[in-house]
């Protein structure tokens, strides 16, 4: 069972974002990347198949600054391989990381793909449906939990669906799965083990060949206008709940 | 090593005609059972910890309990350093037992222990092993991701950790950007680069020490957190990236000493940065700033008419001994009555922030009464005291969380005590 885990690094919301001078991306001076929150649950779901199963888990992710820590970090966590892929250039599109995996994925061989459900940067959330129709294998999105069958034919695996209902579909393998959320919160590597994993592996690169794929071009990057209708309410906590309860009442939010 | 077995008594010593002083005390009257090892339990638990480098002392307690009155968690808690050992006689394993998260290293049943049991090296010992083994409570992970990214705890921006500054209203070397050599490298800390109140503490340093005329810079952007607290809490690995870190910073820039405004980073650079090759002279805040007292006294313009008590930071009091400076400076100022409360000195309470504490009252909320902090905050409402003085940053930020918490807000007020000193030396913007 091979289980390749598909991230990105995505900017970093510690430091305030600013639009650059052309006004259509971010300023990169000072941007600081970090792995794409979902991605950390494809890899942690990633991880406790392995633990489960014994799988063999490679871990992928475009260059970027800052890929090589995340990476080492991922085989710090419990992977077997890491690779940088690259050729792609600075913040590549859900497209041509798609059509990079898929003319690269083939020889590596697998049995399931993981990827974030979608990545902050560009809320698109398309690289792993992309993937799967490429190269023509089963896709479910907004994962939150996988099993697999002992002989590793088939996967179960869970959905949420609004108004709490929970489904768990049957998928044969290989197939791409979109996580949402692994069945346990992403477990914590000391800096010890991080430390000893850039000692013992060495991380390897994977050339993409640019193929091209139709983009979007962004218009305008701006922060929301803000609309200033927050409304202060003073007095007692009694005085506060009675006005609370006099706006709930007659704007209809409770009878 | 004796075998663990249940036969209660080796051997038995009877005489059967013996007379004693004149008295008879022939046949059962004379007993005595041989002295037997009990060693009725398993020793594998136990055995787990007094492995592990740094836990050998936990093998040494005879259970005399002296440690439990003066456990500030025992006070709130079930916890006791005792117990830990007991549990382990009893299959307890403290690698997966909540007695793991909650001592706070404040060194008090050490203090008193015959046996020199070390709680501050088995705990950090056992938590490591945790750490890791993937066992951290969720808010103590947070922290360690935090502090291992953005090198603070609290997960703000690295660039923004001198921010302070620019309302100080005095100038401030930042080394960074003057790298000029001073008398004095000001490790300013994490809490106060980034806490609200701590900020306060750090502009009233800066006011106090551009008003003695002290040669001083901080580091700015480059420097991080010490790690003490990150270290007691489990994750070696980290404290020794941030020493790391730290001292190749320190070395970068030329000084004479560095002056601290915690506690903790004060333990850490006397005693744990020389084992990574960081030897440099520290003094804290208020060990520093005693000796200029006469010169104090003379620039003190403001009388501040408090009744005043001071909570010992145990990493300042019991750690390093230090009890006086912070004391000798409240004295100085004109108009201000020290008062203090029963736990002091020596025997000071702990605030529940160290050896990791300060990052887990929401895991320990389960197993106190009450938060430390909360206690403390209620023993300084009895004096009748007006003001809570603090040198410790994790300080502040606890005990006013406490003096809401406890329903005092308005009787008692929190400040450290170089925002007092701030104010007597006029500043306008002492609060």
């Amino acid at each position: 069972m091979h289980v390749v885990v598909v991230g990105k690094l995505v900017p970093d919301l510690v430091e305030d974002l600013e639009v650059d001078a052309s006004g259509r991306g971010l300023d990169r001076q000072f941007l600081k990347l970090v792995l794409n929150e979902f991605d950390e649950h494809a890899l942690e779901e990633a991880v406790l198949l392995k633990e489960a199963h014994g799988a063999r888990v490679t871990v992928l992710a475009p260059e970027a600054e800052g890929v090589d820590d995340a990476l080492y970090t991922a085989l710090a966590k419990g992977a077997d391989r890491a690779m940088k892929l690259v050729g792609l250039g600075e913040a590549p599109s859900s497209r041509q990381i798609a059509a990079a995996l898929a003319s690269a994925l083939p020889s590596l061989g697998f049995d399931l793909v993981l990827t974030g459900v979608q990545a902050a940067d560009d809320l698109d959330g398309q690289v792993g449906m992309l993937l799967a129709g490429y190269l023509g294998l089963p896709h479910v999105g907004v994962v939150t939990g996988v099993e697999l069958d002992p002989d590793g034919s088939r996967a179960r695996v869970r959905k949420e669906y609004p108004g709490g209902w929970l489904a768990e579909l049957e998928v044969q393998l290989p197939a791409v799965l979109g996580i949402q959320a692994a069945k346990q919160p992403p477990r914590y590597v000391p800096v010890s083990r991080v430390r000893q994993a850039m000692k013992e592996h060495t991380l390897e690169e994977l050339s993409a060949e640019p193929v091209p794929v139709p983009r979007l071009s962004v218009r305008r990057l701006s922060k929301p206008e803000a609309a200033g209708r927050a409304e202060f309410l003073d007095g007692s906590p009694q005085e506060v709940a009675a006005q609370l309860v006099s706006i709930l009442v007659e704007r209809g939010l409770v009878r | 090593m004796p075998k663990p077995g249940l036969d209660k008594v080796d051997r038995i010593y009877e005489k059967d005609v013996a007379v004693l002083e004149g008295m008879d005390i022939s046949g059962h009257w004379n007993r005595m059972f041989e002295q037997r090892v009990v060693w009725d339990y398993s020793t594998d638990v136990l055995e787990r910890i007094t492995g592990l480098p740094g836990g050998e002392s936990l093998g040494w307690c005879y259970q005399c309990g002296k440690c439990v009155p003066v456990c500030p968690v025992d006070v709130v808690g079930d916890y006791g350093p005792r117990k830990v050992y007991r549990k382990a006689q009893l299959g307890i394993d403290l690698l997966r037992d909540p007695d793991l998260w909650l001592c706070t290293t404040c060194m008090n049943c050490l203090r008193v222990c015959p046996k020199e049991v070390n709680m501050i090296e088995i705990m950090p010992a056992a938590r490591e092993v945790a750490v890791q083994e993937g066992r951290v409570p969720p808010e103590l992970q947070k922290v360690f991701e935090n502090t291992a990214r953005y090198g603070n705890p609290m997960g703000e921006s690295p660039r923004k950790r001198a921010e302070w500054v620019k309302e100080a209203g005095v100038p401030v070397t930042v080394l960074p950007l003057d790298p000029r050599p001073v008398d004095v490298l000001w490790y300013v800390g994490s809490y106060p680069s980034y806490h609200p109140r701590g900020k306060d503490a750090a502009r009233a340093m800066a006011r106090v020490f551009h008003a003695l005329g002290v040669d001083y810079g901080i580091l700015g952007h480059e420097e991080k957190e010490d790690g003490d607290s990150i270290r007691l809490a489990g994750e070696k690995g980290l404290f020794e990236v941030l020493a790391e870190a730290n001292i190749r910073t320190f070395r970068k820039y030329t000084f004479n000493r560095i002056v601290v405004t915690g506690p903790h980073e004060y333990n850490a650079f006397k005693n744990f940065y020389p084992r990574y090759g960081g030897s440099f002279d520290v003094l804290h805040y208020t060990q520093f700033l005693a000796p200029f007292l006469p010169r104090l006294r003379e620039m003190f313009v403001k009388e501040l008419p408090y009744t005043v008590t001071f909570h010992d930071p145990c990493y300042l009091g019991r750690h390093h001994g230090e009890y006086d400076a912070p004391r000798r400076l409240l004295q100085a100022i004109p108009g201000l009555r020290l008062v203090e409360m029963p736990r002091c000195r020596e025997n000071g309470y702990c605030c529940g922030g160290g050896g990791g504490g300060m990052w887990l009252d929401g895991f320990s909320r389960d197993y106190l009464r009450e938060r430390l902090s909360d206690r403390r905050v209620r023993e300084a409402v009895e004096t009748g005291a007006e003001i809570l003085a603090v040198c410790c940053p994790y300080e502040v930020s606890r005990f006013e969380d406490s003096v809401k918490a406890t329903g005092n807000d308005g009787k008692l007020v929190v400040r450290d005590i170089i925002e007092l000193l701030d104010e007597a030396l006029g500043s306008p913007r002492a609060t």
